[in-house]
């Protein structure tokens, strides 16, 4: 501990050095540094880019997270570092060091800043989620931020093991394997799964919705440029969980037009074997399929699985 | 006790350990069923002959008898090998011909009723093209699919009259289904998958075979 | 406070446990092979296990969904659990019981057969706690190898995108059961070694509360992990540790297995956490009061509360499971009625309190290894204490923050990032608290100082990396990718096994009597620091460019990435090669003798020789200081171990009136 005229404990006979305010000023470049880059360096090619609404909130959330978590973790590191330099022990002193059970102004003040950044935190969080209409996450099947301006386009993602499909209710209900949106408009996803937990996840679009069977869960974003989207699946699966990947397109809103236009055209057939368009496919619920496992012997569900007395599946 | 004798118990344990682990690495984690090569041929169309059986010999099969099974038919013997690998050179048409021994099972997903991805457009039932399939209502119903989804090939397999069910069938009561699709020109694995869920009694009827290599699904190894 | 000291007056005739007279003999040794251990455990489970298959095909042999899947789920179930209880029944721990049912006398207890039984009592059903801590340290390195082995087979595979040396069927098991072993086994990773070892000598007892539930508490872990690993020998299973339904029930035969593990391992949490509640509670020293417990115990008694509330959720959830699976409940199924959340909820409600069961012996160890290194006081006790209560609390209230994307009430999300942020408040304590103890110290760079500032790096990094999870839009991102493989690996990895490295480095001279390898240590802690960050810390960037979790494909431009990953994990299993070699040689080889209290601790289980004697103390000591009054002038002995006999309660009136609170 420091001798009684405030000199070094060292005995040097040196004064004590302000600590405290040697950390703050290795601190304050480093973090303002660090900040700086992320904010004008790294932001603008943060993941996951800038390519819908829901991407570009999630895009800004996790600049602004960076440029809060920097100077915290810069804080730690350079008192750790500094701590390490100057407080080692030194070869031939075995004193021990000042006895300091606590400080209740620093505990306060530590406690007291970190609650300001954590609340602040979830606060920004939740105006980030309902800004732009739930900032591309699954909102289940009653969803409170949605986006303005009348109904946006629907798109309903199926999951199945082990492929995603995509039904357009508002072009005659026709399902495909492949996803087309059109840019500048407000896209509603409804996913739901046939069988097992699968996840809908829209890299370039920031939309993660997990599909869960019977449940139909509502994401929203906005293309706002136009280029490729990878999907893949979040949840795993079963055996080809990771192989559930396929290439999505956003394209202008005439090419989407055309697009509609033939492909429904060109399915026309398959799309009158289709159920009608609901927002779950319970196996017990369409009409059809039940009718027809029963046709095919398949008493119960899975043929057997759940005994004669239930209804049927799959 | 001594020195030497911790030491050599030491030794034997670690040695131990040491084959136990190679023993689990080479007998569970790095088996799996044989891949049938149809790489070698050279005359730039590829033959594949396919059966599917609702149920296998037992001493044949001796993993899971009862389970639904692709099997396909080596080319160099001409015996029925019970794997769903197989390899096949890169940028080559693929003639696939699948003898359907076992009945139908309602496709979950009517899309998968629809053939996409063959060179033709359409696939042969006994020789009739078709190209969307009714799997709930007929006329033709539907017992499993073949389908690559990398490749956006899915063909349903024509129903059969289940008669055999000790797979590998070798009379003629079975549905045949001819098409034929290019590979393409990046190697590697392939996978590819039914769609219709066969797997009796495991829930959603997406489990066992349905996920089992070497039954309902595999890989189609495509080598330059 | 110590209520194990009975006057010798106050004893009467034929009131031993068992009915034994105490001045009768004990019955003589029968030869070791005639005595129950692990070989008749084994013999037990094996008989257990063909029973319980013999049963289930008796049962369900002829059920049409047995027969058409060809999969007997009820015999693999009963023959596991029945397998199980023969293994206890093998080793003897229901013996007691049926000798007291019966009216015969329990045997000399074991200690006195034991104390001169040398190797052997390590393979028996030992009712010696410091025995018991020793079978866990084994056991859990062991378990932990097992673990990494699984994960150098995952990196494996992921050097190449294209080119597999696993189908995905078994990369898909292998991923599981790296996980479940990592997370099911490794929940005892402090508690079980060093919690059940330390515990009485850090309180000033001389024995746990409940002997035989601890002892039990342990075997239960290798019957959970020849379980778990008989799953892979029939297929593994494809659904991860987390066991989502209906995947989880559509699966072949190894989820049952998983469901079994599981379930034994969570039964095992129970007893154990329950052992240590009432062993700090109630066996305390006299002087021993809140005020001057060591942080460590602290952080086992909020650990042990978390086991005990959460583990039993997890129980009930794999019960529901096999039933769904056998009997055909339909729990988690949603065509009949039930629903996919339901196994959600439930295993996050227990998965959330678990990876703090994971992370809070962490804390303990290092706050407790601190003081010592650093020379000073733990600064800010109490906020420390309250960090871990805080922690705890809190823990129970933010499991769906693994649901955000799931498809739960959109009104909950920002509920649930609020609590999520919020335990980020007393976690921060913890780093309050060691930042702190570094002003103005004398920092030793020792071993278990170098693990523990190792911790406190990595701790930072993984925290950090959960406030960017608990953010929901990031989260939309984040969830399901590698980056929440990173963030929970620098916190649980990072976390807990470099405290444990540090716990084990700081306490071994004390257990066994035996210094590890100083410089050997070194070069692991380097080594293991260096590849462990090399490993983890791309992987943040690796899930934020697309990379979801559990695949073994992945996009082609994040092959460089991933290849990097995997060399720097073979080198991260090179350095936990080096551990196993420092630990076996030093233990087994070299043997280099380390008594008394080589880091001049004040702590109270550094006051008694190492190992220390059977009993722990000769008489319960008194406690007259805290054990952090490092540069305190003048301090009183941290206890006074031969106080004088008949005047316990006075001794403690009187350090209680003289001690600081």
């Amino acid at each position: 501990m420091p001798a009684a005229d405030g000199t070094a404990a060292d005995g040097t006979g040196r004064p004590e050095p302000n600590h405290g305010l040697r950390i703050f000023l290795l601190w304050l470049p480093v973090a303002l540094v660090a900040d700086l880059l992320i904010w004008f360096v790294w932001g603008p090619h943060l993941p996951p880019g800038a390519m819908s609404t829901s991407a570009a909130t999630q895009q800004s959330a996790i600049k602004i997270m960076s440029v809060m978590a920097a100077p915290v973790m810069a804080l730690v590191l350079v008192y750790g570092a500094y701590a390490l330099v100057v407080w080692r022990h030194r070869e031939g002193d075995d004193e021990d060091g000042p006895p300091i059970h606590g400080n209740t102004r620093v505990s306060v003040t530590w406690i007291g800043v970190t609650s300001v950044i954590v609340l602040s935190l979830a606060v920004f969080g939740t105006v980030e989620l309902a800004g732009p209409a739930g900032a591309g996450a699954g909102e289940g099947n009653t969803p409170i931020w949605r986006p303005s301006g009348g109904t946006p386009l629907q798109v309903q993602v199926i999951g199945q093991q082990w492929r995603w499909t995509y039904r357009y209710p508002q072009f005659g209900g026709f399902e495909t394997t492949s996803l087309m949106l059109p840019v500048g408009e407000n896209v509603q996803f409804n996913v739901t799964s046939l069988d097992v937990i699968h996840s809908f996840w829209a890299y370039q679009l920031g939309v993660k919705a997990d599909a869960n069977p019977g449940v139909n869960n509502v994401a929203y974003t906005k293309p706002e440029h136009t280029g490729q989207v990878q999907v893949r699946c979040a949840e795993l699966c079963g055996l080809w969980h990771a192989d559930m990947t396929t290439a999505g397109q956003v394209v202008s809103l005439s090419a989407f037009n055309t697009w509609t236009a033939s492909t429904r055209a060109q399915l026309a057939a398959l799309t009158r074997n289709l159920p009608p368009y609901t927002l779950t496919y319970d196996a017990n619920a369409v009409a059809q399929l039940g009718k027809v496992f029963q046709k095919a012997g398949l008493n119960g569900a899975g043929g057997g699985f759940y005994g004669s007395q239930y209804p049927v599946q799959p | 006790m001594s020195l030497a004798a911790r030491v050599t118990t030491l030794i034997v344990a670690v040695l131990a350990v040491v084959g136990g682990v190679i023993f689990v690495v080479a007998h569970y984690l790095l088996g799996g069923p044989p891949t049938v090569d149809f790489a070698a041929a050279t005359s730039g169309q590829v033959n594949v002959t396919m059966q599917t059986d609702a149920s296998s010999d037992p001493a044949v099969v001796l993993d899971h008898p009862t389970w639904v099974s692709y099997f396909i038919k080596s080319p160099a013997s001409g015996s029925w090998v019970h794997t769903t690998l197989f390899q096949v050179p890169a940028h080559t048409r693929v003639n696939v011909t699948i003898y359907g021994y076992d009945g139908s099972t309602p496709v979950r997903n009517q899309v998968w009723g629809q053939v996409t991805g063959t060179t033709s457009g359409v696939a042969d039932y006994g020789g009739k093209p078709v190209k969307t399939v009714n799997g709930w209502n007929g006329p033709y119903l539907i017992q499993h699919t073949f389908a690559i989804p990398s490749l956006n090939l899915s063909v349903p397999v024509e129903a059969g009259p289940a008669t055999c069910t000790t797979g590998p069938c070798t009379n003629n009561q079975h549905s045949t289904t001819t098409f034929s699709f290019m590979t393409p020109a990046q190697p590697g694995a392939y996978r590819w998958q039914c769609f219709v869920p066969c797997g009796l009694s495991y829930l959603d009827g997406n489990g066992g075979p349905m996920q089992t290599i070497g039954y309902m699904t595999g890989n189609m190894q495509v080598v330059s | 406070m110590a209520i194990d000291m009975q006057p010798e007056s106050d004893r009467q005739p034929g009131r031993e446990p068992g009915g034994r007279e105490p001045d009768a003999p004990p019955p003589p040794a029968r030869p070791w092979w005639r005595r129950p251990a692990v070989h008749t455990a084994l013999a037990g489970a094996v008989i257990g296990y063909l029973l319980g298959h013999l049963l289930g095909n008796v049962i369900a042999g002829k059920y049409t969904q047995v027969v058409n899947s060809g999969q007997n789920d009820y015999a693999i179930v009963l023959g596991y659990v029945l397998g199980t209880v023969g293994w206890l029944a093998g080793l003897g721990v229901f013996s007691d019981l049926l000798r007291q049912m019966t009216g015969r006398p329990v045997h000399a207890t074991e200690e006195a057969r034991d104390a001169s039984a040398g190797l052997a009592r390590y393979f028996r059903y030992s009712l010696d706690h410091k025995v018991v801590g020793l079978q866990y340290l084994v056991g859990m390195i062991g378990f932990f190898l097992t673990g990494g082995l699984l994960a150098m087979a995952i990196r494996t595979e992921l050097l190449s995108p294209s080119y597999h040396v696993f189908s995905s069927a078994t990369y898909t098991a292998i991923v599981g059961e790296h996980g479940t072993m990592m997370m099911m086994m490794m929940s005892s990773l402090i508690l079980g070694p060093l919690g059940n070892y330390l515990l009485p000598l850090m309180i000033g007892s001389k024995r746990m509360a409940f002997p035989r539930i601890e002892a039990l508490s342990f075997w239960l872990t290798p019957a959970a992990y020849i379980v778990l690993l008989s799953g892979l020998m029939f297929g593994g299973y494809p659904f991860g540790w987390t066991g989502y339904a209906p995947l989880s029930v559509q699966a072949t035969q190894g989820a049952d297995a998983y469901a079994v593990a599981f379930g034994i391992m969570g039964i095992s949490l129970i007893l154990l956490g329950f052992n240590i509640i009432v062993t700090v509670i109630c066996y305390r020293a006299p002087g021993m009061h809140w005020g001057r417990l060591p942080i460590f115990v602290w952080a086992m008694l909020t650990t042990a509360f978390l086991m005990v509330l959460a583990a039993p959720v997890l129980v009930g959830a794999m019960y529901m499971l096999i039933t769904d699976r056998t009997v055909q409940t339909a729990f988690f199924t949603d065509d009949l009625g039930g629903s996919s959340y339901l196994w959600e909820n439930l295993f996050w409600f227990f998965g959330h309190p678990e990876v703090y069961i994971l992370a809070l012996p962490g804390f303990g160890v290092v706050s407790e290894i601190l003081p010592v290194f650093c020379r000073k006081p733990l600064f800010g006790y109490k906020v420390a204490a309250a960090g871990m209560v805080g922690v705890t609390l809190l823990s129970f209230f933010v499991w769906q923050h693994h649901l955000f994307d799931s498809g739960i009430n959109p009104d909950m999300r920002p509920v649930f990032m609020l609590t999520t942020e919020l335990i980020s408040i007393p976690t921060g304590f913890i780093f309050l608290v060691a930042m702190g103890t570094f002003w103005k110290a004398k920092i030793r760079f020792t071993v278990p100082m170098l693990f523990a500032l190792g911790f406190y790096f990595n701790f930072l990094i993984g925290g950090i990396s959960g406030v960017y999870l608990s953010d929901v839009p990031a989260d939309t991102t984040e969830h399901g990718t590698f980056f929440v493989m990173a963030h929970f690996h620098y916190t649980i990895m990072g976390g807990l096994i470099f405290a444990f490295m540090a716990g084990l480095y700081y306490w071994l001279p004390k257990i066994m009597g035996i210094r590890l390898n100083q410089t050997l240590g070194k070069v692991h802690f380097w080594t293991m620091f260096v590849f462990f960050n090399a490993t983890f810390l791309p992987l943040f960037a690796v899930g934020m460019a697309g990379q979801p979790r559990r695949v073994y494909t992945y996009a082609r431009s994040l092959e460089t990435l991933n290849d990097w990953v995997s060399i720097s994990s073979f080198l991260l299993g090179v350095s936990i090669l080096i551990f196993v070699f420092n630990f076996v040689y030093s233990t087994v080889i070299a043997r280099v003798h380390e008594e008394g209290n080589p880091w001049n601790s004040r702590g109270l289980e550094w006051q008694v020789s190492s190992p220390p004697p059977p009993g722990n103390f000769a008489r319960v000591p008194v406690v007259l200081s805290g054990p952090y009054e490092y540069g305190v002038k003048d301090a009183p002995p941290v206890a006074d171990l031969d106080p004088p006999l008949g005047v316990i309660s006075n001794a403690y009136a009187a350090a209680a009136e003289g001690a600081e609170v």
